[in-house]
């Protein structure tokens, strides 16, 4: 019973990393870069909610909404001011932009909000389901996370297989010359990108403040950070890898702590991804991309 | 080719980085020097005939430690008014800067302070920053009186758990709060008097010397006293999230008393885990659980008979806390903690000292040191206050008094 109590909070906490690494994933695969902020986008989204339902009065469904609206229009304007003007430099240069960009909104949020740390008020009101006596109890929380974890998946994985968007962007993230050859807009697909990124950042701010209901301008940076882990361990661009690597990087953090020692939990998820990628360094759905030189 | 480009790139992106971090660490103190002259200006007095001790302090006003800076400084503040209005010979002129609970902008704060002309310090609050302050002040000779600061780091001398001592003695250092092992030994004990529980289990910060320090002593003093501790884990300030793992420890090993030394803010959170998995142990703190009430957003029905040891109640009725607590809440609109009525007490106790060894405040920082410290640990030094009766303090820096248990009632404390 131990054994299953552990397993189910590391799946719950393993679908917060996945949700989270969905928003990594998708804008890696497409735009190639790595969106260093996006950790701060969810702290910014759980902020909103936050406001919204305790200073407007909003009730949970519409904070969440407005909470995505507000990320989507602040992913497109992070695109629009920090990342495009950057479309042909290298990499790196982008990559330095996302760094400055998250330290931004961090500094931001904490002369906007201050950080004295607020207690976040659950937006999931199901009570929590008890089984075998009470032994095991899975939290409301939990399981809207696991299944907005599996909705968002396979909504995001028809949506790049069979909308004419998502066709775009899979032709962009092949070959973005190719692609504007072909009569897409690359600019506009990848702006479209940076949106769902953050819309998802913002559904994942919410469930994290949730179950771990402190919320602080830091609030977004270690689970960022892990998230980027479980991206890359599920192999980065691919959404499914994304999912697997979250829910496997949440259950290997829950046990590490349940059975090596509470004090070795976050090194042991760091030992994990550098043996992973020793052993398989596209990650474990990512495709292998041969260059030829 | 290739491989020189990517080092230089590699070079370039180290700078940056550093770039990037300085300018947010800037930043951030911009902030802090805004929010710090601000409550500076609230409290320079104006110059009159009588000659003004200039009294400076440091804690965090804001950051996730804010409630307690505050609270120190609204005590503080109330004291200082209190003394200006009654009039005499010693009168202060306060300065509060805030730290945002970090060692080296507490540093900062009191170069400033030293800027300004500070003579004494109370402070800073938090046990890290007073523990890089205290060696600063020790080397200046700054007599230091910190309300709640409560490592034993802070004042040295004192021997670990291990029988080894780390820091020697600062002895121009005293504190007005238990020590760590104090509150640790003292919990320990009134657990067992008070028989609240018998199987205990201990979440700690194994990051923080104030979590730690505490869970040491707590853990030999109950073995001493024959309490079983079914339990034992742990956290870092990187892993103060989930906290499934060590409830569920807690829970499978029967325990029915949790004993959590800890800050309020991981405290909301196991609280509300434990609620989530319909765990309802007894949950037993210290000072640092002190300002859970007051958390932005917080479920107080979640703390519903969490108990703490705290040498101050609000809801005492001896004239001086009445009067005290209708002050504070009349000027800052809230209850007074333990914090707030701990620094009242460090000013009073600095004013009685003053007068005692007849100082007067056109004397160096140093002097008043020194006359200060003979004064503190003078046999026939006894200071009655908020916090207790009869306090004594000793060459080790260390105040002797009595701690209350507590616990949260209709979300308020009241006396066990």
């Amino acid at each position: 019973m131990d054994f299953l109590t552990n397993l189910i909070n590391g799946i719950s906490l393993g679908s917060i990393y996945a949700i989270i690494a969905l928003g990594y994933t998708m804008v890696y695969g497409i735009a190639k870069m790595l969106n260093f902020a996006h950790g701060d986008v969810i702290m910014v989204g759980a902020y909103i909610c936050f406001c919204a339902m305790g200073y407007l009065g909003l009730s949970p469904i519409l904070a969440v909404l407005l909470s995505i609206v507000g990320c989507t229009v602040l992913g497109i304007v992070i695109e629009r001011l920090a990342y495009k003007p950057l479309r042909n430099a290298p990499s790196l240069d982008v990559l330095i932009t996302a760094i400055g960009v998250s330290y931004f909104l961090e500094n931001a949020a904490l002369l906007i909000w201050k950080s004295d740390p607020k207690s976040f008020t659950s937006v999931v009101d199901l009570p929590s389901l008890s089984l075998f006596d009470g032994q095991l109890v899975i939290s409301g929380v939990t399981m809207v996370t696991v299944l907005a974890c599996v909705v968002i998946m396979i909504a995001l994985t028809t949506f790049t297989t069979k909308s004419k968007q998502g066709k775009a962007m899979r032709a962009c993230s092949e070959d973005q010359g190719a692609a504007r050859l072909m009569g897409i807009n690359v600019d506009s697909t990848i702006s479209l990108t940076f949106a769902i990124g953050s819309g998802l950042a913002a559904i994942a701010g919410v469930l994290l403040c949730s179950a771990y209901p402190t919320l602080t301008p830091t609030t977004g940076l270690m689970p960022g950070i892990k998230a980027f882990v479980a991206a890359v361990l599920g192999g980065i661009g691919s959404i499914p890898g994304a999912v697997l690597g979250g829910v496997l990087l949440g259950i290997i953090e829950i046990f590490a702590k349940a059975y090596i020692g509470t004090q070795m939990s976050d090194a042991v998820v760091f030992a994990v991804l550098i043996i992973a990628l020793l052993i398989k360094p596209s990650g474990l759905l990512g495709k292998q991309i041969k260059e030829k030189v | 080719m290739d491989f020189y480009k990517s080092e230089m790139s590699r070079r370039k992106f180290v700078k940056i980085i550093g770039a990037t971090g300085a300018l947010s660490a800037v930043s951030v103190a911009g902030v802090t020097g805004c929010s710090g002259s601000s409550s500076s200006s609230s409290s320079s007095s104006d110059s009159g005939s009588t000659a003004t001790f200039k009294l400076g302090g440091i804690g965090p006003v804001t950051g996730a430690a804010a409630i307690y800076g505050t609270a120190c400084k609204n005590g503080a503040q109330i004291a200082v008014d209190e003394i200006k209005a009654a009039g005499g010979d010693v009168i202060f002129d306060f300065n509060f800067q805030d730290d945002e609970h970090d060692p080296e902008k507490s540093v900062n704060a009191y170069n400033n302070l030293k800027d300004w002309g500070m003579q004494i310090l109370t402070g800073p609050t938090t046990t890290a920053p007073c523990v890089a302050v205290s060696a600063e002040t020790n080397s200046d000779n700054m007599f230091e009186l910190t309300p709640s600061a409560s490592s034993t780091d802070v004042i040295g001398g004192q021997p670990d758990a291990d029988g080894n001592v780390s820091t020697p003695r600062k002895s121009n250092v005293f504190q007005m709060c238990f020590t760590d092992p104090n509150q640790g030994t003292a919990s320990a004990k009134y657990i067992k008097e008070q028989s609240l529980g018998t199987k205990i289990a201990i979440i700690y910060n194994n990051s923080d010397t104030y979590s730690t320090g505490i869970f040491k002593k707590f853990t030999s003093e109950a073995q001493a006293q024959g309490l079983e501790i079914v339990s034992t884990t742990s956290f870092t300030d990187d892993t103060a999230t989930d906290f499934s793992v060590q409830l569920n420890d807690a829970k499978n090993n029967g325990a029915d008393l949790l004993f959590i030394p800890i800050y309020y803010t991981p405290a909301s959170l196991i609280l509300k885990q434990a609620d989530t998995m319909g765990y309802k142990p007894k949950f037993f703190g210290v000072d640092g659980l002190d300002g859970l009430l007051t958390l932005e957003g917080f479920d107080t029905s979640l703390a519903e008979g969490v108990m703490l040891l705290t040498p101050f109640t609000a809801d005492a009725t001896d004239s001086a806390t009445q009067s005290f607590v209708s002050t504070y809440k009349k000027d800052y609109d809230g209850t007074p903690n333990q914090f707030a009525a701990d620094s009242y007490d460090c000013v009073y106790a600095i004013k009685q000292a003053i007068e005692k060894a007849g100082i007067t405040a056109d004397m160096t920082y140093t002097d008043i040191c020194d006359k200060l410290v003979a004064a503190f640990t003078a046999s026939d030094f006894k200071f009655d206050g908020l916090t207790g009766t009869g306090m004594t303090w000793s060459d080790t820096g260390e105040v002797s008094k009595d701690p209350k248990g507590m616990v949260i009632k209709d979300g308020a404390y009241v006396s066990m």
